[in-house]
């Protein structure tokens, strides 16, 4: 099922995100109040919330140009070795506009 | 600090407290304005509307999961892959509000509900850190996440005012934004081989899914396949 990104269907879209984000705030304190999170289902969230953004990032990564993938080693390597994550993304989309204004 | 000889209870809030907590964030806060003029500016090249992308930063507040769904914007919307990208990417915030619930049980439901909806990264960590040390932690939690959102809302507006100066982002990198922020978020986590494995066989199972599965289900694949192996694979006595 797909809704319009013209007109009103934004709206629907936004609203939501807004409820399932809404209910991950609210879900971990809703449970509980009826029974303690087991140490299986924290390691699956754990384990999850990392491996959803790499599983968005692999496609981009195999499918991109040479500049996508130079934008992202750059951004990998710069975060390694100083821990911030601003400098590593201006690194990235720079390493990237270089590559792509060098006409490589 | 509040300059009593009687400790406060830690589940402690009151409009000081809260207001102590919005200072504190700012600093802080400051980056993630920066953050979100990011995701103003990437979701304008995505082709999104300056006024939904505003709407989207207000109501929702979630940076990860936002950048995540740009991916999922075109002419239809899929709403399936959309509800659940935007959960798996959210549901740390169910670890959050599980490790906040010995403080937050003595509140009022209302409040204790109220509170949660500004939990984020970086003011769960503040209140958690609080409440190791003994002092009340509701108020960095509500007041520093009331920061947090002003700040992403404010630097999404921005964003979108810096966007619509650039008709085509593609060749100065700006469609790179969305994929860099991400990134940048998966290696800030925490490293140890274990989760090296994790994500790897995450990313195996999304392009498995990309080639093979209908379209836009390779997040939710890998997500799974990610998951399932943190949850049968203990972690080491000893990170724990």
């Amino acid at each position: 099922m797909s809704v319009e990104s013209q007109g009103w269907g934004p709206l629907l879209i936004v609203a939501i995100m807004a409820v399932v984000t809404l209910a991950t705030r609210w879900g971990g304190v809703f449970v509980m109040s009826f029974v303690p999170i087991g140490h299986r289902v924290s390691q699956f969230i754990a384990a999850m919330s990392g491996s959803v953004l790499v599983a968005l990032l692999a496609p981009l990564a195999m499918e991109g140009d040479g500049g996508a993938r130079l934008a992202l080693a750059t951004t990998a390597v710069v975060m390694l070795v100083l821990r911030k994550p601003l400098p590593a993304i201006a690194a990235g989309i720079m390493a990237a506009a270089v590559f792509r204004q060098l006409g490589v | 600090m509040p300059a009593t000889d009687t400790p406060l209870p830690q589940h402690q809030i009151d409009r000081h407290l809260v207001w102590v907590g919005f200072r504190q964030m700012v600093p802080i806060a400051v980056f993630v304005m920066m953050f979100g003029a990011a995701f103003g500016l990437a979701a304008m090249q995505s082709g999104l509307d300056p006024a939904w992308i505003v709407s989207m930063s207000t109501l929702v507040f979630a940076g990860a999961a936002q950048f995540a769904t740009l991916d999922l914007w075109g002419p239809q919307v899929p709403i399936l892959a959309l509800a659940l990208t935007v959960f798996a990417v959210n549901a740390r915030h169910l670890l959050m509000g599980a490790t906040l619930y010995p403080w937050l049980r003595h509140l009022p439901p209302a409040q204790r509900y109220g509170v949660m909806v500004v939990a984020s990264d970086a003011n769960w960590a503040l209140a958690m850190q609080a409440f190791g040390r003994g002092q009340p932690g509701l108020g960095v939690l509500l007041g520093g996440g009331l920061a947090l959102w002003s700040f992403w809302v404010l630097g999404t507006l921005l964003g979108t005012q810096v966007g619509d100066l650039i008709a085509d982002g593609r060749p100065w990198g700006l469609d790179m934004v969305m994929g860099c922020f991400l990134l940048a978020m998966v290696v800030s986590g925490q490293k140890n081989l274990r989760m090296l494995v994790i994500w790897l066989v995450a990313a195996g199972a999304s392009l498995v899914a990309y080639r093979h599965l209908p379209e836009n289900s390779h997040v939710v694949a890998g997500a799974l396949a990610g998951g399932l192996l943190g949850m049968t694979w203990k972690e080491q006595p000893h990170e724990r």
